[in-house]
């Protein structure tokens, strides 16, 4: 290993950490067609089995082959938390960057995402699922309805500090249009703050979709995800434990890798805020 | 004081304003015939109408909401359509598991969490310090039901110590009611932990730097009284504060708890609610959590006042 390097990971060892985790998870799901067999086919005569050299994480109730829906699972996990991190970073920066610099729709604006957040997210994802046919597209758009008031808020305290410093004020005081100033001045300075955030915030829906799954509002119960596997094993636990705990593990080895990578990210990008938390 | 509380009291309409609107309209916004979708696959034109009409749906869109706010005010928060039953009382019948698990977590974490964020504070950079905060990260990664089902996997159905699920009502057996919350309390109460002992351990090395806390060790102040009394003291802030916005976090993870541990509170009201499609249930719980959240909140504004003599708005 050149020393540069080792310096490197030593100073970095969540950000490299993370990055491992997270790395491993997104190739397992790029590749899942070629490590796995089919996750939904049914082997009636095969049900329950405990893991063995066949079937590496066991079978489930219908016989299904636990690794293979296990890998699958990676796929909708990760399509829904980089969604939703995407969605919520985007809605809230335009959101968080206007109220920020107005100060009459920052009152009304603020008042809003005070009372979104007030509802509990499991609950407002529920609420909104619960009328729509469920689909993968309508669990995005209810996990991200209740992440984007928490980005709003990051932005507009970040906006208002930025805001105070000389060169945007020399910025207003040469003419500069406002929307140049937002996008060419204010923009790239919160941006760091932005991508830890945008972390925590995939990690966060990760857990949601599995939840929302495991409480059979959410992803439609046929595609093999998480949730909807430990949901599944919910009736069989005593049983077959096995149904729960790899996916759980899984769940739980991906979210990890995500918050270490924020983390990371967090005390290279920013050590403002590192000393604070 | 007074005008600030009054003030502070003012402020928590639009927000339940808000939330109230929200829960409103996703009803009414929500695309498609929300008559239909309520009514079920198999429902006739005639049903679906009957249902219209139930869920006041065909009355103008400001009409039916003044209607709907006034009945709130009233404490009416709308029929089951399963069970043809009021929402407020089957939300009250439902009131006392939640209750019991969302205090028993309550005080279980806090004590747990500042406990663990005081000592990694003191002993920053040790092992101790390093160990908190592996536990704190690992408290945000794994959901409540993997580490739920785990716990019950070791503590219930390996060592038999505790019972696998259900609910003993605190009026038949004490001791029995205080088994069944151990285990679900911890699960749930893992994230909320790991969210408290952070921001204690942040704010008590904060404070732990501080001219008067070495004036205080240099005049000889026991350390212990240093730490709790002086440092504790002046950290308390935001972590109230967390307590209070991390209670959301709670919430969510109440409903998946008593699924896990089947217990038969709130939120498997609601579960049972979106299996039936039953909303006037989701809309009841929605606003009554929210309220619940909200009404928190504002107990800890106020209590800024008390603790801190410097507050005043």
């Amino acid at each position: 290993m050149p020393p540069g390097l080792a310096t490197w990971l030593r100073r970095h060892k969540l950000l490299a950490l993370g990055g491992v985790l997270v790395g491993a998870m997104i190739l397992l799901a790029a590749v899942a067609p070629l490590i796995a067999g089919d996750p939904v086919i049914l082997q009636a005569f095969n049900r329950n089995k405990p893991p063995s050299d066949r079937f590496w994480f066991g079978t489930d109730n219908f016989g299904r082959d636990v690794y293979n829906r296990t890998v699958f699972g990676a796929r909708v996990s990760l399509l829904v938390g980089a969604a939703v991190a995407a969605l919520s970073l985007s809605i809230g920066v335009t959101i968080g960057l206007v109220a920020g610099f107005d100060r009459r729709l920052d009152a009304v604006v603020m008042r809003i995402m005070d009372g979104l957040m007030a509802i509990p997210g499991v609950l407002l994802a529920i609420s909104l699922i619960a009328l729509a046919k469920p689909s993968v597209a309508i669990v995005i758009l209810a996990i991200t309805i209740p992440e984007v008031p928490r980005v709003v808020r990051l932005v507009r305290s970040l906006v208002l500090s930025v805001r105070e410093q000389p060169y945007i004020e020399a910025a207003i005081s040469a003419g500069t249009p406002r929307a140049r100033i937002l996008r060419r001045h204010v923009l790239p300075n919160i941006v760091p703050p932005l991508i830890v955030q945008g972390t925590y915030v995939c990690a966060s829906a990760i857990l949601i979709e599995a939840g929302l799954s495991f409480l059979g509002a959410g992803t439609p119960a046929e595609i093999p995800t998480w949730g909807n596997m430990i949901a599944s094993g919910r009736s069989f636990f005593q049983l077959a434990p096995w149904m729960i705990f790899f996916p759980g593990a899984c769940l739980a080895i991906t979210v990890l890798g995500i918050n270490l990578l924020g983390d990371g990210l967090r005390d290279s990008l920013d050590p403002r805020i590192a000393k604070r938390l | 004081m007074i005008a600030y509380v009054i003030r502070r009291l003012l402020a928590t309409i639009p927000v339940m304003g808000v939330v109230a609107v929200t829960v409103f309209l996703m009803l009414r916004l929500s695309p498609g015939d929300p008559a239909a979708v309520i009514a079920g696959d198999t429902a006739t034109t005639a049903e679906i109408a009957l249902m219209r009409e139930r869920l006041g749906l065909d009355a103008p869109l400001l009409q039916q909401f003044l209607v709907w706010l006034w009945n709130i005010c009233r404490g009416d928060l709308g029929t089951s359509i399963f069970s043809n039953r009021p929402v407020a009382g089957l939300i009250l019948e439902r009131f006392e598991p939640t209750l019991a698990l969302t205090l028993s977590t309550l005080v279980i974490a806090v004590l747990i969490a500042v406990t663990a964020g005081i000592l990694a504070a003191w002993k920053a950079g040790s092992w101790i310090d390093v160990g908190v905060m592996v536990v704190t990260v690992l408290g945000f990664s794994v959901p409540v039901f993997v580490i739920g089902y785990l716990l019950v996997y070791v503590f219930a159905i390996e060592l038999r110590w505790l019972p696998v699920q259900g609910y003993v009502s605190f009026r038949t057996d004490i001791v029995g009611a205080l088994r069944s919350l151990v285990l679900p309390s911890s699960a749930l109460g893992l994230a909320y932990i790991a969210l408290i002992a952070r921001v204690t351990r942040a704010s008590m090395i904060e404070v732990l730097a501080q001219d008067y806390i070495r004036t205080a060790r240099a005049k000889g102040v026991e350390e212990r009284r240093v730490v709790v009394g002086h440092a504790l003291k002046n950290a308390a802030i935001p972590i109230i504060t967390i307590i209070g916005i991390g209670f959301a976090l709670l919430i969510s993870g109440v409903i998946i708890t008593e699924t896990v541990f089947n217990l038969p509170g709130i939120g498997r009201l609601t579960i049972d609610a979106i299996i039936r499609r039953d909303y006037p249930i989701i809309q009841g719980v929605t606003l009554v959590f929210a309220a619940v959240y909200v009404v928190l909140n504002l107990v800890i504004d106020l209590l800024y006042t008390v603790l801190d003599p410097r507050i005043r708005y």
